[in-house]
Order: C-alpha cells, then sequence, then structure tokens
C-alpha cells in the first residue's frame, strides 16, 4: 500500500513539473527562436533545392507538409494552428482566413525583397496593403486538350458543357466554385456572380452537361488528360504546363476559353500561432530573392510575380503565352473571390442538387 | 451468475480503461456533433461567421436534410449498397464453402489470402482498381490483345458498385466461414442418405442453419457500404455521388459542419435501422445468433 501512495506522490509531481514546463515554454521560444520552421505547401509546388538552400544561407531547419487543397488548408487551421509557420493559400481564401484569425500580419520591414514583386502584385483588393499575403505565384484556369484528339482548338467553354464533340471525354473540376464559374463565364456572367437567376441557369445547364462529362475530378484533370481518359479537361494553366512539359510526343495544349475565364493568385503567408515567426519572415524574404524564386520557377514551371526572378528564367518560359497570357485574355479572366458564408452555402446547396439530379 | 459482484475489483478494473477510452473518444466526439446538428452558424456584426456557432438554436439542418437533393443521395446509397451486398453475398458463400471443404493443409494458406486485402490499405487497392479499369488500363489493354471490344467502365455506377464488391468481399467470406465451419456435417449427410436432394439439402438444411453467418456478413457489408464516399469519389462519374459524399462535402468545401453533422445523424440512424430489421430476423430464427 505504501508502496502505491508514493508512486502517486511522484505521478502528482511528475505531472506538476510537465505543467510548469508547458507554460514555460512560450517564454523560451521567445528569447531566442529555434532554428527550425514548418511550411505547408501544395504538392510539387517549391524548388528542388529550395528547403536546402534556406537551411545554408541561414542554418533554419526547415520541414515542409503537403495539402492537397485549401479546403483542407482551411479544415487544418480552424481546429487551430497545429505548429505551421509558412502558408501557401490562394488569394480568395484570404479574406475568408483572415476574418477567422488564421494569419499573422506581415511585418514588412523584415522582407525588404517585397520590392522585387511587380507593382500589380505590390497590393490586391483581397488584402489591401498586402497585410497578411505575399504574392508567390499566379495563373489562369481554361482547357487542357490532346491536339490528336481534336478537330480544332477547343476555345469555348461551350465545348465542355452543351456540345456533343467531347462527349464522354471531359473532365471538369468537381468543386462548386469551378464548377459554377465555368457555368456562368459560358451563359456571359461574372464568375463569383451571387445573384440567384444566374446561379439558377448556371445549376441548369451543368445538369444538362453531366450527359458529356465524364468526370468532376478533383484536382487531377492533368493526369487524366496524360493518361489518355480524356481528352479535354478544365484545369489550372500550371498544372496543364506541367504535363505538356513532361508529355514527350508534344500532343498537349492549353487554351483560355474566349468566353473568359478565372485568374488566381497564390500567396505565402503566415499561420497565425505560428511557433517561428522570425524564421517564417526570413523564409518568406529568401523565396523573394530573385535568383532563389527563380530556381522555383525552374522546377515548377508557374508564373512567378517576382521580376527579379523572371528576368534570370530564359526566353522560353518568359514568351510562354500559356504562362503568361496576353492583356486581352486577362481582362476577360475574372479573379476569384470571397463571397461569404451564405453565399457559398448557396452555391452548394445547387451543387449538390446538380450532383442528385 | 453475477460474477461481477464476487470479483468487483477485477471487474471495475477492467471495465475502466476501455470504458474511458469510450467516453473520451466515442461518446465525447458525437456528442458534440449531435449539439452541432442542431446549431446554426452565428451571426457576427451583421455577417454569418466562419467559425462561431450558436448551439441548439434550430432544427432547420434536418429540415434541409429532407431535401429532395439528399434524399437521392440517401436513395443512391441504399440501392448501391444493397447490390453489392447481394454480389458479395453470391460470391463469397461458394467461396466460404470451398474453403472450409478444402484440404486442411491448405486451409490456413486459403484464409490468409482471404485476410491479405485487409492488410493493403483501402486507398491504395481503390487506385490499384483505376489503374486496371481505366481507358488504357490492363483490362482493355488485355481485352485489345484478344481483338475483343474496349470497355469504359471506369468513372460510372458498376466501377462503383465493383469497387464497393472488391473491398467489402472479404467482410462477408469470413463470418460465412466461421459458421459454416461451424457447421455439423453430419446433417448434410443425413439429409442425403434420407434422399433429399442436393439443392433441397442446400435449402433445408445448409441454407438455415448458416443463416447467422448470412446475416453478420449482409450487415458488415452494407453498413460501411452506406456510409461509404472513398470509393463513388475515386470510381464515380458525374452521376455518382452517395449520401457520403455529400456530408464529406459539408465538412470539407461547404465548411458547414452544423449541416454536415446532421447528415451524418441521419445516416446513423438509417444504420439503426437496419439493425433493427436485423434484430427481428434473428427473433424470428428462433434467437440463433453468429
Amino acid at each position: 500500500m505504501n508502496n502505491i501512495k508514493s508512486n502517486r506522490r511522484q505521478l502528482l509531481k511528475g505531472a506538476g513539473a510537465a505543467m510548469v514546463g508547458i507554460t514555460l515554454m512560450p517564454y523560451k521560444s521567445m528569447a531566442a527562436e529555434e532554428k527550425k520552421l514548418n511550411v505547408y505547401n501544395w504538392d510539387t509546388y517549391i524548388g528542388e533545392t529550395t528547403l536546402a538552400d534556406f537551411n545554408a544561407a541561414t542554418g533554419i531547419d526547415a520541414k515542409m507538409d503537403l495539402f492537397g487543397s485549401n479546403d483542407e488548408l482551411f479544415a487544418k487551421l480552424k481546429a487551430g494552428n497545429p505548429g505551421y509557420d509558412v502558408i501557401v493559400p490562394s488569394s480568395n481564401y484570404i479574406e475568408r482566413m483572415v476574418k477567422a484569425n488564421m494569419l499573422m500580419p506581415i511585418d514588412h520591414a523584415k522582407v525588404p525583397n517585397i520590392a522585387n514583386l511587380d507593382k500589380q502584385f505590390q497590393d490586391a483588393d483581397f488584402d489591401p496593403g498586402r497585410k497578411y499575403s505575399l504574392a508567390y505565384m499566379w495563373g489562369t484556369f481554361g482547357i487542357g486538350y490532346r491536339k490528336s484528339k481534336a478537330k480544332a482548338t477547343p476555345d469555348s467553354w461551350h465545348l465542355l458543357l452543351d456540345d456533343p464533340t467531347y462527349a464522354g471525354r471531359i473532365s471538369i473540376q468537381g468543386t462548386a466554385e469551378f464548377g459554377f464559374g465555368i457555368a456562368l463565364k459560358t451563359l456571359g456572367y461574372n464568375w463569383n456572380s451571387t445573384d440567384a437567376t444566374e446561379l439558377g441557369k448556371a445549376k441548369d445547364l451543368l445538369i444538362a452537361s453531366k450527359k458529356n462529362i465524364k468526370i468532376f475530378a478533383k484536382d487531377n484533370g492533368q493526369d487524366l488528360l496524360a493518361s489518355g481518359d480524356v481528352d479535354v479537361c478544365a484545369e489550372y494553366s500550371g498544372d496543364i504546363v506541367q504535363v505538356m512539359k513532361a508529355d514527350t510526343t508534344n500532343d498537349l495544349g492549353y487554351v483560355i476559353p474566349k468566353e473568359g475565364s478565372n485568374r488566381w493568385q497564390d500567396t505565402v503567408a503566415i499561420a497565425a500561432g505560428a511557433p517561428h515567426p522570425e524564421n517564417a519572415h526570413a523564409f518568406l524574404n529568401f523565396i523573394l530573392d530573385g535568383q532563389n524564386n527563380a530556381n522555383i520557377v525552374k522546377t515548377i514551371g508557374y508564373a512567378t510575380p517576382n521580376a527579379a526572378g523572371r528576368a534570370l528564367m530564359d526566353d522560353e518560359y518568359k514568351n510562354n503565352k500559356n504562362i503568361f497570357p496576353s492583356d486581352e485574355q486577362l481582362a476577360m479572366c475574372d479573379p476569384g473571390k470571397y463571397l461569404g458564408e451564405d453565399a457559398t452555402k448557396y452555391r452548394d446547396e445547387l451543387w449538390t442538387a446538380i450532383q442528385a439530379a | 451468475m453475477d460474477y461481477w459482484k464476487d470479483f468487483r475489483k477485477v471487474f471495475f478494473t477492467l471495465m475502466t480503461l476501455g470504458s474511458f477510452w469510450m467516453l473520451l473518444f466515442f461518446v465525447v466526439p458525437m456528442g458534440f456533433l449531435f449539439v452541432l446538428s442542431f446549431s446554426s452558424k452565428a451571426i457576427v456584426n451583421g455577417e454569418t461567421s466562419i467559425l462561431d456557432y450558436n448551439y441548439f438554436s434550430t432544427i432547420a439542418n434536418y429540415v434541409d436534410a429532407a431535401g429532395s437533393s439528399y434524399l437521392v443521395l440517401l436513395g443512391r446509397a441504399v440501392l448501391w449498397s444493397a447490390i453489392a451486398t447481394i454480389v458479395c453475398l453470391l460470391l463469397a458463400y461458394p467461396l466460404a464453402f470451398a474453403v472450409c471443404f478444402s484440404a486442411p493443409k491448405w486451409r490456413p494458406i486459403l484464409l490468409l489470402l482471404l485476410i491479405l486485402p485487409f492488410w493493403i490499405n483501402l486507398l491504395i487497392r481503390t487506385y490499384a482498381l483505376i489503374q486496371v479499369l481505366r481507358t488504357n488500363g490492363f483490362l482493355n489493354q488485355a481485352l485489345g490483345f484478344f481483338h475483343l471490344p474496349q470497355t469504359d467502365i471506369l468513372f460510372g455506377t458498376s466501377a462503383v458498385i465493383m469497387g464497393l464488391v472488391y473491398v467489402y468481399l472479404p467482410f462477408m467470406v469470413l463470418p460465412l466461414y466461421s459458421t459454416i465451419e461451424k457447421l455439423d456435417k453430419s446433417y448434410l449427410e443425413a439429409s442425403l442418405d434420407l434422399g433429399a436432394s442436393q439443392p433441397r439439402t442446400f435449402w433445408s438444411i445448409t441454407l438455415p442453419l448458416t443463416m447467422p453467418g448470412v446475416i453478420t456478413g449482409i450487415i458488415l457489408v452494407f453498413i460501411p457500404c452506406l456510409g461509404s464516399f472513398l470509393t463513388s469519389d475515386l470510381l464515380g462519374g458525374p452521376n455518382n455521388w452517395m449520401i457520403g459524399n455529400a456530408i464529406q462535402n459539408q465538412f470539407g468545401e461547404a465548411n458547414n459542419w452544423p449541416f454536415g453533422a446532421a447528415l451524418s445523424f441521419i445516416l446513423m440512424y438509417a444504420t439503426f435501422f437496419v439493425l433493427f430489421v436485423r434484430a427481428m430476423l434473428t427473433r424470428r430464427s428462433k434467437g440463433v445468433d453468429a
């Protein structure tokens, strides 16, 4: 019996010590930040040697986890930041995340390389003054296609929705955001419309299109195109450019439909409650450096908003119209916006109705 | 005999850890979801909040869940799960019999082969099936080799049902195997000796005696099928959402946890209904149970 009692006392002592340790931790990390950094990023979305280069330059050991969609990122942080410092949300999620207190303001004085960004990326409607997010990569949304299976360049959303030419060989991104975006542009409306009549017409169009569409894909339309499961797909420009690069037969193409589309921007931000905010600022500054940015672009092939980085790239990249479309084309592309919780909910009800139709 | 009264300390020692685990990781989260299913998103400064809820404020989620879209998706889930369960049963029954009547030295190996798929992650198995069924997949390559017409079943209902059968078949075989193995073979011999035909013996003797295994197998396959979303998500096309996909969407992209919770509970009630039907069937078969 005695034995058990003394054990219990020891246990309590141990628990007490652990508690003190937990409460002291924040003070300790404030004094001198440990040489660590946790990055949460998309797959295939950073330079081959970026993390190693960062370590060589600063001595900070950067670890990276991967997410597959903005929703996954949002859901992860919704339950409280599990320890991430730098995250890579898309522009239409910034406003939502700021409202949900998920982001930490960026101290611009600690990131002098912001000056390398093109002027148009120095400010943004979704983040005035870029208090919370810095531009990382950008691109458009359009149609990827297999040239040998296309009679002409499939430059219209109609070919994916209400035209039988490619029936059974079409994939469309299977989220409410992109499904409605495409249908709204096909009908001549804005990508971000919240008008019930316009959304109703878009819903009818999408239901009618189901007989032509083979699959509402996840973020893998480019893979289905490359493997021959579909011949046309609605996808991000960067993803199609990546499979075009890998395709030795040069049989794949990308086009922004004439009805217009969507342009997007991915950003780097610091998560609220980041355990290493100083290191996070150092990392943002590091990837905005011209040479480091060019190294990332060489691996992933996306459009960079970084003028210094772009200047170091070859002409083939700089003149690639799939990566950098003309100003006229871009004018037809609406930036995706955060529509508010109620509008998102309404769109989602309609999206479920489309799935059940 | 109330053993627990004679060995109170042992009983409570045995109970404590597991009960605590269930309470902490099953009852508490489910309770939270139950509360959430009667909640709505709070309005903060005139805007619908992203994170805050008004708890126990509404039954609107259940009213919405009775909407036609969700009933269609639930109906689909019930129908396809039923088809998959029947296919599983038709495949598993002869298979379980074959394993039982195989040479004793082969039996452990055959059983091991049956359990083997359990060791491989569901996601990997589903992706493997995609490799077989896709347009330029192994199935079409094989058909092409024999100059047979190509199939296009991936991203359709048949692929989803095929996927469900593929994933849940072992859950049907194992309970069937355990009842068939316990089956007293002398009953079968007696039936045949007394002049009953093979089919007659099967319908009058074998099937009733193995019914507990059949029912357990049906439950073990049908219930997980009902809530599955991964199979229809990966193998399905534009007409293949099931209720599980709608629930996943509410907790994910739609960020509407209260509604997702309400849908989950409706699915759970559907499951309870299945178990209730099972209990009635068991009572009718005079308490025989696996």
